[in-house]
Parts: C-alpha cells; structure tokens; sequence
C-alpha cells in the first residue's frame, strides 16, 4: 500500500489491501544474484566505506614502494612494516596503551567541562540578547589568542601534571559548541515558542520539548568540529610539557630519533579522532533520525 | 440571552517597535456565545491575527478588556485552543506525538490517551499517518494534525487563525466541511479567522467584519442559513445577499480608513 513505502522508505508493500494496486506475483531471485543484489544495496548506500579498503591498500602499498625506492634510512622515512612492528612491540609491552590512555583521560576531562561551560553559557546567551551584546565581543576577541601560544603558560601556572592539559583542551572545545549551542537556541521557531506559550508550558518543559530538540541539529555542528579540537588540545597540551600521552611520545620518539614510534603515536592519534568523530556522527544520526525520513527533495 | 462565553471590551492594540507605532486595532467590542460558530473576515492587515492573540491571552492589549467564562483575561486559558496561520507541527515529533504534545504538558501520558489521540487521528483521516513525521505530511495533512491537536484538548472555545488559509481552494473546501461535521457533532464554539466571505458565510452563525489600520468593526452579520450546511447553499440567493452585504460592509471600512 502506499503509506506504508512513505513511513518506511524501502519497506516491502504490504498486502496488497488497496484495491487500486495491480496485483503483482513475486517471484523468489536466485539466491546467489539477491546476495549480489544485497551487496550492491549496501555499496550504493555507504560508498565512503565501501571504497576505504582500496583507497587503505593503495596507500600502503605507495608508501612502501617509495621508501624501496629512495631507500630512505628509518630515521627519516620508515615502511609501513617497521611501523607495524613497533606498534605491536609498543601494544605488548603495554606502553602504547598506556600514553593512549593518558591522551583519553585528558580530552575525556578537557570535553566533559568545556561542553558542560559551553552549553551552559551557550543557552544562557542564547536566551538573552542584552547579555550577547555585552559579551560576545570578549567572547570573539579570545578566539584571537592562539592556544598553542597560551598553553606554556597554562603549564607554567598549573604544571606539567593532568591539569594544564585539560585546560588546553576545554579551551580548545569551547568555542565551536558555544557559537552552535546559542545558534540553536536563538533558531528555535518562534511559531513554536508561543505554541508553547499557548499551552501554558513551564520553564522546564520549554526546555526539554522544544528548546533542546529543537536546537540539536545546529548543536551538532559545533559538537563535531569539538570532539577533533579536543584532541588537538590534548597533544598541543602534552607538546608544552608532560611525562605521558601521545604527544609526548612524539616529543620523546624526536629526541631519540625513533621515528617509527612517532609514525605509532600519530596514527593513534588519527585514530582517536576519527573514532570520536564517527561516535558523534552515529549519535547525531539516531537523534536526529526523524530528518532523514523526509520526503522533500534536498532533505 | 445568557452570559457570552468569550467577551471583548473596547478592546485596541498598538505595536510599538523601536520607535515604530503601528496603530492594529481600534475599539473593538465582540461576544461569542456557547456552541457559536463566529467568523472574523477582514482584509490582510487589518488586525485580525493580533485581535485572536488577544482574545486568547497570548497578547496584552493596549488598552480593552477580554474575559472568558466572567473572567479577566490576562494569560493563555487552558479551556481555550488554538490552530494558528502557521502549521506549527515540532518537526521531530511524529503526528501522533504532536497531537498529545498538549495532554504531555499537563500530566504524564497514559496508555488510553495514546489510544484516543490515535482514534482521533483516524477521525480526521490521519490514522494510517499517525507515526508519519510533519515533513512526511502533505500541507492539508499537517494542518488537519494541528486541529485534532487543538480539538483534543476539548477546549471549550476553539480559536483559529486562517487554519487552512495556506492551502489550495479544493482541499480548503474539504477541510471546512469536516470541520462544520465535527464541531457540529461536539456542539464546540468556535472563533475563526479568515479573508475568504464565502468561506465564512458557510461555517458561521455570525460573521464579524473587520476593517481598516487599525482594525475596527464594520459589522456583525447574522448567518441564518440553515444546518446541516452544504457547499449547494452557497449558490442560494440568500447566502448571495449575505456575500454582497460582508462585501460592502468591507468597502466602507476601507473608505473610512482612505478618508482619514
Ligand atoms: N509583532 C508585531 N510587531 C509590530 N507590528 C505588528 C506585529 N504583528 C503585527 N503587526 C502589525 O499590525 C498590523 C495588523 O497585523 P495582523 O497580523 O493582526 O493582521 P492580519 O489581519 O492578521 O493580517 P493577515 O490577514 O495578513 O494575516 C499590521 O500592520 C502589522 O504590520
Ligand atoms: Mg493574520
């Protein structure tokens, strides 16, 4: 029938109870060719992931031929099986997971509080013109100071432990999720807002039912770009001066010219990243899932 | 005659922006009685959506007195409800949801009110869309959505700004006689907004006409056409008589606004 193909796109029909629909008799594909066909569905819909095994192999393979050819000594440029080797030394010796773990702590922290201070200020700016004007223009002028310039000194007041670096870090996060989180808010639709108000809602719930949900997509965008400088602030933090973490590893793998273990601490690095990112792109596409259900061209 | 349910008092507005005043609505005095069907008809800007605010408590006028049920209004009234110009559907909700969004905001949700919210979807046409989300909805869809939100409320006076004033003449047609069945089954009173005579002269019992910047009455036409009402009667000499009268009434509110 017909809704049912427009509440699941994609769904089969189901019985056929519309009169109006021509009879259609469904005869079962081979099973080898709906295999293929299932395969083909998924390659349609998720074609990144579909691609990133080549793309990966051809990388590699790049990579290990240019260093045959030029014949590059490790210290500069080692293969991709040196790194591996090292990874794997580093993985048992259980050193790789502890500077791993470090890097987590401190971009864990470093979120928890400048989300937490982003979000707070963000909706508290957001429902306040007046204190947008008196504030935003500081709040714009900080965004002028590098962090990267600022960070000796967190170390310098605050020393070379957790602390400094988690500072780094919320500094870094901040910023994106404020601008979003006073987007958000500011964009509700006022058409719902005095829906609300006709309801006679309290304070709380237009919160919760409208203001928050309604806010979320354009949170989101500040939220991604986030979680990718917290870990930049981490290792920019850990760069300054620490005795663990990732960025330490590549500070200490400069010094000794051990450059297989800055190759094994980058690539954890990217890792990480790309992890938390996807993490909040999968958590972005099952709030929001109610977006993509639309039957609007563009959505 | 008994007590009106909804009275307006002299009522005018100013909107006042930055220096900016725009005179809405002049001296406005109006009744509507239990299980009325008034319609407001006047022109794009003469105060006909401000005038609703007020009458529903989401607007302080400037200077006039609204009451309900004998009592001042001065905040939205939980006994009144409201389908506004704009559909107003929260895009994240599915039909259903928004439909009981009001009875969430009053107590936690029970099995049976999720039953009737279905029900009265099904009422309305909806029922195979009730987990549909508003951007799966067509514009006739959404809007019959908003109604059964306000109805479900069972407010006992139903405010409504040009409900289907968005929406192509055929489905508009459609929706006013559902709506005439349905408030006729549940004897609602209802104040409605719209630019379009005809469509008043066949949903009302009186229709209000509204005129000019700022807005004042014109005139209150009694509609004594008999119910239940057809699309037919509109083509009675009567309800053309009516039309004509709305029209000119309309005229010279728009002469006294030019003369001054
Ligand atoms: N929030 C506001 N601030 C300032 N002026 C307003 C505001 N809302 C309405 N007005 C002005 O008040 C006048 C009446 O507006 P209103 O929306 O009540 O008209 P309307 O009869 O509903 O028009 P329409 O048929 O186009 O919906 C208009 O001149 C409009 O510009
Ligand atoms: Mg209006």
């Amino acid at each position: 029938m017909k809704d049912s193909s427009i509440l699941f796109p994609g769904a089969p029909a189901d019985d056929g109870t519309d009169p109006a629909a021509p009879q259609t008799i469904e005869h079962p594909a081979p099973r080898t060719r709906r295999q293929a066909g299932r395969v083909r569905d998924w390659i349609a819909r998720h074609p990144a992931l579909a691609a990133f095994p080549f793309v990966l192999s051809a990388a590699l393979l790049l990579w290990e031929a240019l260093v045959r050819w030029q014949e590059y000594p490790v210290f500069i440029l080692p293969g991709p099986r040196t790194v591996l080797r090292k990874a794997l030394a580093m993985a048992v010796d259980g050193s790789l997971l502890r500077h791993a773990q470090a890097t987590v702590i401190e971009i864990g922290a470093g979120l928890l509080i400048g989300l937490t201070l982003a979000f707070l200020l963000g909706y508290w700016l957001g429902r306040s013109r007046t204190l947008d004007r008196i504030l935003s223009p500081y709040l714009v002028a900080s965004q002028t100071i590098p962090v990267v310039a600022i960070a000796p000194l967190l170390v310098i007041w605050f020393g070379s432990g957790l602390l400094s670096k988690v500072l780094v870090t919320t500094i870094m996060v901040f910023f994106p999720t404020l601008v979003s989180t006073v987007v958000g808010i500011r964009n509700v639709d006022p058409d719902l807002r005095e829906l609300m108000r006709s309801l006679r809602a309290s304070r709380r719930q237009l919160f919760l039912k409208l203001e928050l949900p309604g806010a979320l997509p354009v949170i989101f965008s500040g939220l991604k770009l986030s979680v990718i400088l917290a870990v930049v602030g981490a290792i920019v933090g850990e760069f300054v001066g620490a005795d663990q973490g990732l960025g330490f590893l590549i500070n200490l793998g400069r010094g000794v010219l051990d450059t297989p273990m800055i190759f094994v601490a980058v690539l954890m690095i990217v890792l990480l990243a790309q992890g938390m990112y996807w993490s909040v792109t999968l958590l972005e596409s099952y709030l929001l899932r109610w977006k993509q259900l639309g039957l609007k061209d563009g959505d | 005659m008994t007590e009106p349910l909804l009275r307006a008092r002299n009522v005018s507005h100013t909107y006042s922006r930055r220096n900016r005043v725009t005179p809405a609505l002049a001296g406005v005095s109006l009744s509507v009685q239990a299980h009325e069907f008034v319609c407001v008809v006047g022109d794009s800007g003469s105060g006909k959506s401000t005038l609703l605010r007020i009458l529903g408590g989401l607007l302080a006028p400037t200077s006039g007195l609204v009451q309900f049920e004998g009592n001042t209004v001065r905040a939205p009234q939980p006994q009144i409800g409201f389908v506004f110009q704009n559909t107003n559907l929260m895009p994240w909700r599915t039909a259903l949801e928004n439909v009981l969004l009001p009875l969430e905001l009053r107590k936690p949700l029970a099995d049976q009110d999720r039953e009737r919210a279905r029900a009265a979807l099904a009422l309305m046409g909806l029922g195979k869309f009730a987990d549909a989300y508003p951007s799966q909805l067509s514009g006739g869809m959404a809007q019959r959505v908003t109604l059964t939100r306000a109805l479900l409320q069972s407010p006992a006076l139903l405010l409504m700004d040009e409900p289907f004033g968005a929406l192509d003449a055929l489905t508009r047609e459609r929706l006013n006689q559902e709506l005439l069945r349905i408030c006729h089954d549940r004897q609602q009173t209802v104040l409605m907004i719209t630019h379009s005579i005809q469509e008043a002269v066949f949903l009302a019992d009186r229709v209000l006409v509204l005129s000019g910047q700022p807005g004042s009455l014109q005139g209150i036409i009694p509609v004594h056409l008999p119910r239940p009402r057809t699309l037919e009667m509109l083509t009675r000499p009567q309800a053309g008589a009516l039309i004509s009268e709305i029209r000119a009434c309309l005229a010279t509110g728009a002469e006294q606004a030019a003369r001054q």
